[in-house]
């Protein structure tokens, strides 16, 4: 699991900034000071609440968010060594779908209803790799093939109301894939669906990032997929990332008291009464209304102190890759020396 | 009609009837709305009869026959005779031209006006307050007032250029069309606004798509029902109020039928020869209904929801 090493990534994040303007002149900070690396066949999984900025630092790499209200205050997102934060409208254009495919949450809502798939299918590969009409129908159906829609060539004139929510969600994957892109980023791409399906899903997005190479982003917020799915792991809270770490690191010692609710939050399979309730964070999480002057969980926090209430950490490394953002050193018990 | 009744769900089968065409599936579903198929063929009636109906009904419709005024439905006048003698059905039949003309023209000036400020407005936040408030001018503006001074402006200066008819036809449409394009405009700025968030257009952004063609192949057609529903009654609209200009005497010159003038002229002699105004009156109303009814049909055949699977 240490194939991070010696490799330069394919994307390359740091310290993004990203905030929406309120009506009233007030500021959200939605995201503070985000850094990943991302390496060529990577999956890094992206968990947190809701609100936690997971979606909105993913969206803020391509510009999707909409421009005013938000704005990327700073930052820097290296792809092959371009900065995609400074590209200008129309490189950004080539950037998107080519190198970068985008995966949303929903795919009852992300397919356009009044379009039939096919045309939504060749959209890319007409605009990027500039295929005719032909070529770009035929480029389609095998991608559907790829994804695992049957009979694949006679369903691209069909509309997505004749597709069911699985089909949807591999008619988005191929399109997210059409361009063959280095980066996937999944955003909640399972939420919407129920358990089996999930499974296929998961399943394909396993064999297409083996078959690829492609380095892959997956937020999500359940850590169960992650643990089947993810090489490294990143935790937010907040808009800022307070845990990361390998897979196995993370689920075997996690550090970050945040991390360690969530864990103890998941239902257990075995063990533990039946009538047992779920453990549950208490709390809210925080509104973002105000830059991070000190630890944004350290109000839900069982271990805060009082230098979690003035100063906010900074992701600084335990053991080998494993890196966490907390005044408190869980393992020992007692406050980390300052 | 076996492609258009079959509900398969199977695979299989698919590879049959993949042939057809987009059109054809709008066409096949256009057919089974049987109001609009009814509308289709009133409709076409109306504009045939308005087309070819002069060249059968060869009676001149300014012939004033003052011996036969006020006359009865008969041979000779199917539909009776105004208070100077003149054939009535001759003038329906040649004033049918003028108004379907200018409903349809006019029509299509408010519609395009009013979906390009609606998409301007509801796409483009900077511009979209400056839009809105021209929309509000417009529709706060006094009408009959506005229309006054345009027409005594505009009037014998287009009449010199384009002679009398054309140059009145002119400007009739234009000032019914760049006055009625606001409701449309309003509609579909909302639609707009609404759909401009939903995540299949974001997810149109993450492939790289451009500006134009977003508006153009994603949010477009997803406006295409409000903007039908607007259309059709746009061209009652427009038929109207080319009959209250004419009343006013700022349309077409008096000795010119149009169905708008006909039905005012017959208002006076109500109680003398009420068919005047069933006449007119029933070639607007058909009109409008069968208009009407193809804009449902064509939405529903249009939306690849409602067009079944």
């Amino acid at each position: 699991m240490s194939r991070a090493a010696g490799r330069s990534p394919v994307l390359s994040v740091r310290e993004l900034c990203t905030r929406f303007r309120i009506q009233g002149g007030g500021l959200v900070h939605a995201v503070n000071g985000i850094s990943f690396d991302l390496h060529a066949g990577e999956l890094l999984g992206v968990v947190g609440e809701s609100g936690s900025g997971k979606s909105v630092t993913m969206l803020s790499l391509l510009k999707l968010l909409p421009m005013p209200p938000a704005e990327i205050a700073s930052g820097q997102a290296l792809l092959d060594g371009e900065d995609l934060l400074a590209l200008n409208p129309a490189r950004l254009r080539h950037v998107r779908g080519a190198k970068v495919g985008f995966i949303f949450q929903d795919p009852m809502a992300s397919l356009n209803p009044v379009l039939s798939v096919g045309y939504q299918l060749t959209e890319p590969l007409r605009l990027h790799l500039g295929l005719g009409r032909r070529a770009a129908r035929r480029r389609a159906a095998a991608l559907l093939e790829g994804v695992g829609i049957p009979a694949a060539e006679s369903r691209l004139g069909d509309f997505p109301h004749q597709f069911s929510g699985g089909m949807r969600q591999r008619v988005m994957i191929a399109m997210a894939l059409a361009c063959d892109p280095k980066v996937l980023i999944a955003d909640e791409p399972t939420t919407a669906l129920d358990a089996t399906i999930q499974a296929q899903i998961l399943d394909l997005l396993q064999r297409l990032r083996r078959e690829r190479g492609m380095a892959i982003v997956w937020i999500t917020h359940d850590l169960g997929v992650v643990a089947g799915l993810a090489d490294r792991v990143m935790v937010m809270y907040g808009g800022q990332a307070v845990e990361r770490a390998d897979v196995r690191s993370l689920y075997a010692r996690p550090q970050h008291p945040y991390t360690r609710s969530l864990l103890r939050a998941l239902p257990k399979l075995e063990g533990g009464s039946s009538g047992e309730r779920l453990a549950s964070i208490p709390g809210q999480p925080p509104t973002l209304v105000q830059a991070p002057d000190a630890c944004s969980f350290a109000p839900r926090c069982a271990h805060a102190f009082a230098r979690c209430r003035a100063e906010n950490p900074a992701l600084a490394p335990v053991t080998e890759g494993h890196e966490v953002a907390c005044w408190y050193d869980a393992d020992a018990g007692v406050p980390r020396a300052a | 009609m076996p492609a258009a009744q079959s509900s398969d769900l199977t695979a299989p089968s698919r590879g049959l009837q993949r042939h057809r065409s987009l059109w054809m599936d709008v066409w096949l579903a256009f057919r089974n709305h049987t109001g609009a198929l009814v509308g289709a063929g009133v409709f076409i009636a109306i504009s045939l009869a308005v087309a070819l109906g002069p060249l059968i009904h060869t009676v001149d419709p300014h012939y004033l026959d003052i011996l036969a005024k006020n006359e009865g439905p008969s041979l000779k006048h199917p539909m009776g005779t105004d208070n100077l003698g003149r054939d009535t059905l001759a003038q329906v039949l040649a004033g049918g031209r003028i108004s379907l003309a200018v409903g349809f023209t006019a029509m299509m000036i408010a519609l395009v006006l009013g979906t390009l400020v609606g998409v301007l407005a509801g796409y483009f936040r900077q511009i979209d307050g400056l839009l809105m408030r021209l929309t509000d001018m417009f529709l706060a503006l006094p009408l009959l007032p506005l229309l006054l001074v345009v027409i005594m402006l505009f009037r014998d200066s287009l009449r010199a250029a384009f002679g009398p008819e054309t140059g009145i036809f002119l400007l009739v449409v234009f000032i019914i069309g760049i006055t009625s394009w606001m409701q449309t405009a309003r509609i579909v700025r909302g639609d707009v606004l609404a759909l401009r968030e939903r995540e299949f257009v974001t997810a149109a952004r993450s492939i790289g798509t451009r500006r134009r063609r977003i508006i153009t192949r994603h949010i477009l057609p997803n406006v295409l029902s409000p903007i039908m529903v607007s259309a059709t009654l746009g061209i009652a609209n427009a038929i109207i109020t080319e009959s209250a200009l004419s009343f006013l005497g700022l349309g077409f010159p008096p000795d010119f039928p149009t169905w708008g003038r006909l039905l005012f002229d017959g208002a006076n002699f109500i109680s003398v020869t009420p068919e005047r105004v069933l006449w007119p009156g029933l070639a607007i109303s058909l009109t409008v209904l069968s208009v009407n009814y193809i804009g449902d049909g064509l939405r529903d055949a249009l939306d690849p929801r409602l067009r079944g699977a």
